[in-house]
């Protein structure tokens, strides 16, 4: 939708600059990931998170088509019965979303419903803060997932992501997941590996910034030869000027791409157990039907085809995005930034179906939609189910869990 | 520290990068007196915008054909073209440095891109305010920017309506143009809004105007006071907040003094100093500033317009600004309205190899080129190599590959 890189949306986030990712994130190739191939245990589950940058419509995403003040707060905007891939008599999911319906026929789909926190903040930046640091009153330095890639001993393979910059819900606080460079290096003619090396020497007594400077030279010097395997494959690659319509929060293309390098991991039964995906484009504020379901069209693709490609490899999905939209259309047939939303868990040992209380349409909250589930209340069931992991050591005593879903 | 090292500390953040010409006659001058130049310059300022052809979507009418559109498509990003080139050449040749590195500050503070407005008159447009407005009352600056039809068009201005409000310009109003996050609820979001409903942008003359029927001109309670605020008592109101100043010079020292937060008693002085150039007075003859060497991380442009400053290159610079698009910083095109990212975020393996790339076409090009490794410090105004590079450089014997890699050095890329 935008030649936006979800990098860009990082680097505004609070988060990071801090803990361990102020360090920088370790870079490694993709080789470097496919040699822990075979090293995952039998049993073990993965991860796979992807991120919907921007604040993904979910009243248009999952429709409460039977509502009629769903229809009356955004005429222009809503789905009618017959438009919709029903889920039961008064749900069903955007017409984008073809595969994902399957899924749930299939009982491999599992839409939460209401899911929120307290005190919603309607800001990109720091609700997505929120999300990442699962710290809703006051977001810190380190990432949920980082947390508990400390917790197991802080190994950067078991925690990956295919972008230039670390999302911050990988970064912990003495460990951080890898950044896996996808493109091909191209260095002047006469710049050797040995000049890299010589440019990366870390000297005392050079600023911070000075040492990592350096540090990326460093880097590169070590990925140069085996970077060059993966080029192409994830790359955020922009799209013509035109097609334009977010207010650049987020961004990015290749879902599908960074999809498909994880699918390889996976079946390559490397070590990493949690992999980080992203799609951004979802600001949208004006005239967004058609972008929407365009964008949900990306999603619904690329999670198609991946889950197809790695049914019956234990692999566990977790799609979210920062807030929902208001539920009233503003005058741009469009939406402005909300709260309570629904997200999707999806694969193996998913119990489908609707879960959780959708949120009252009647009863809102200065106009937005009051969560009904915690995200937390995910989070530490994905903790424990997916990764065997004890949550209390990463988010501390948070009590809820999700009943019959994992 | 040496009067020198103070001089040089101080042109390499208060303009484009200084060339050696420029250090030694700072150091002569003295640091008051250079801050003074730099602050309040007395040299003329030659600016004048680039000629552009009438905006080609003007023309189209509903009868246009399909390559009618894309033939003004095309037009419309040649002019984009142009006028950043126009741009980045004002900020290599630009008499008054540290003014011509305001105007890319406020770029930066109201990020617009251009990739929405999709205008290159309506971009000018935009800057002519930030060369006209930003040195005055920074309410009056508010107010021409709230009129200003590129950024109502960035946040859906046009599209905030008393009927169906749009908050997407209220919410980054106060967010990131004049209060920041925590100085404002939700519920004043929503009701600046209103505020600012009823602008509307004419398709074909690209002029914002107010449409008193969308326009809601009811009571709002807007941070605590309850008026018929209108866009012009919005933004008095907004500026007149405690918060308002600070917010201003920490983004100010952000971009200018240092990665660290601002010391609290620079941030006091700032903010009680009233206008732009009082401001930047304060800050530059802080103390904390004079300490802040390295604590910057050179945004792109920076280092490249840098770069071109100080070796002297001329004619028909658009190959090197084109290195900007890999550097992932071009004029007119900021990532999101929150602006350029900085630190470590320039920091990458991605940008290591970019740099080295760019580097070696721009010693190919240099008209000064040093002759040894004391000159290349000389001549791109760092203090000191550390031995690493020292002994990489000293190592090197063609004087432009060594150039090239002075260019791309740890050194280089901080300020």
């Amino acid at each position: 939708m935008d030649a936006l890189t979800r990098r860009k949306f990082l680097i505004r986030s609070g988060v990071v600059g801090a803990g361990a990712l102020a360090a920088g994130a370790t870079a490694l190739s993709l080789s470097d990931v496919l040699k822990t191939a075979g090293d995952k245990p039998s049993g073990a589950k993965t991860l796979v998170v992807v991120t919907l940058y921007g604040g993904n419509d979910g009243l248009n995403t999952v429709i409460p088509f039977a509502d009629k003040a769903y229809h009356s707060a955004r005429p222009e905007l809503a789905y009618d019965e017959p438009e919709v891939l029903k889920l039961d008599a008064t749900t069903g999911l955007n017409p984008a979303l073809k595969n994902l319906h399957e899924l749930f026929g299939t009982r491999r789909l599992a839409v939460i419903r209401g899911i929120g926190y307290p005190k919603p903040d309607r800001s990109h930046f720091k609700s997505m803060d929120i999300w990442h640091t699962a710290e809703p009153e006051r977001p810190g330095p380190t990432g949920w997932l980082g947390r508990w890639l400390d917790a197991v001993g802080g190994d950067p393979r078991m925690a990956v992501s295919f972008e230039k910059v670390l999302p911050p819900l990988l970064a912990g606080a003495s460990s951080a997941g890898a950044v896996v460079g996808t493109g091909e290096i191209k260095l002047p003619r006469g710049v050797t590996r040995e000049t890299l090396a010589a440019l990366g020497t870390s000297v005392s007594g050079e600023s911070p910034f000075q040492a990592r400077a350096a540090a990326c030279f460093a880097d590169l010097a070590r990925v140069d030869e085996l970077m060059t395997t993966v080029s192409e494959a994830a790359d955020d690659s922009p799209s013509p000027d035109d097609e334009a319509q977010a207010t650049g929060t987020g961004g990015g293309a290749g879902l599908d791409a960074q999809l498909s390098l994880v699918a390889q991991c996976i079946e390559a039964r490397v070590a990493t157990r949690v992999f980080s995906v992203s799609l951004g484009g979802f600001d949208t504020h004006a005239d967004e039907k058609q972008p929407h379901q365009g964008l949900l069209g990306i999603l619904d693709k690329a999670l198609g085809a991946f889950l197809k490609r790695v049914q019956g490899k234990d692999v566990v999905v977790l799609v979210y995005s920062e807030f929902g939209r208001r539920v009233k259309a503003n005058a741009s047939d469009g939406t402005d930034h909300g709260t309570a939303s629904s997200l999707f868990l999806l694969g193996d040992g998913v119990t489908g179906g609707l879960h959780g209380e959708p949120p009252n349409l009647s009863d809102l909250d200065n106009g937005d939609l009051k969560y009904t589930t915690d995200f937390r209340d995910v989070y530490t069931t994905v903790l424990e189910r997916v990764l065997a992991a004890d949550a209390a050591r990463i988010l501390g005593p948070w009590k809820g869990r999700l009943a019959g879903v994992l | 520290m040496p009067e020198r090292e103070k001089a040089a500390h101080l042109l390499r953040r208060a303009t484009f990068g200084p060339t050696m010409r420029e250090v030694d006659a700072a150091e002569q001058r003295g640091f008051e007196a250079t801050l003074q130049m730099l602050v309040r310059p007395s040299s003329p300022d030659n600016l004048s915008y680039p000629r552009l052809e009438p905006d080609p979507y003007a023309a189209l009418t509903r009868q246009s054909t399909r390559e009618e559109r894309q033939a003004a498509q095309k037009t419309r990003r040649e002019q984009v073209q142009q006028i950043t080139g126009w741009w980045l050449d004002r900020m290599v040749t630009a008499e008054r440095q540290l003014a011509e590195k305001l105007v890319f500050f406020w770029h930066g503070h109201w990020a617009t891109s251009v990739q929405k407005v999709n205008s290159a008159h309506l971009m000018l447009a935009q800057q002519q305010i930030f060369r006209s407005r930003a040195h005055g009352p920074f309410g009056d600056f508010v107010k021409a920017m709230l009129r200003d039809s590129a950024l109502i068009l960035w946040l859906d201005g046009q599209r905030n309506t008393r009927k169906a409000p749009n908050e997407n310009l209220a919410r980054e109003l106060m967010e990131l143009f004049t209060l920041g996050i925590g100085n404002y609820t939700e519920a004043d979001v929503k009701e600046a809004a209103r505020a600012l409903t009823g602008w509307t942008i004419d398709r074909t003359t690209g002029v914002a105007s107010l449409e008193p029927n969308k326009f809601d001109d009811g009571q709002k309670m807007i941070l605590g006071r309850t008026a018929k605020f209108d866009v012009d008592s919005l933004a008095d109101h907004l500026v007149s907040q405690a918060a308002a100043p600070k917010f201003v010079a920490s983004r100010l020292w952000f971009r200018f003094g240092s990665a660290e937060p601002i010391p609290s008693s620079v941030l006091e002085s700032m903010s009680a100093a009233g206008d732009v150039a009082s401001m930047m007075t304060a800050m530059l003859r802080s103390e904390e500033f004079g300490r802040a060497q390295g604590q910057l991380v050179k945004q792109p442009v920076e280092w490249l317009v840098g770069a071109v400053r100080q070796l002297g290159i001329s004619g028909d610079r658009s190959a090197f600004y084109k290195g900007l698009t890999a550097l992932d910083q071009v004029p007119f095109r900021p990532p999101s309205v929150a602006g350029w990212p900085s630190g470590n975020a320039w920091l990458t393996t991605f940008s290591a190899q970019t740099r080295l790339r760019v580097a070696e076409a721009l010693a190919a090009k240099a008209v000064t080129v040093p002759s040894d490794t004391d000159e290349a410090a000389r001549v791109l105004c760092v203090d000191a190599w550390t031995d690493r590079t020292r002994k990489l450089l000293e190592g090197v014997k063609d004087p432009r590959r060594r150039l090239a890699l002075a260019l791309a050095s740890p050194e280089y890329a901080v300020h």
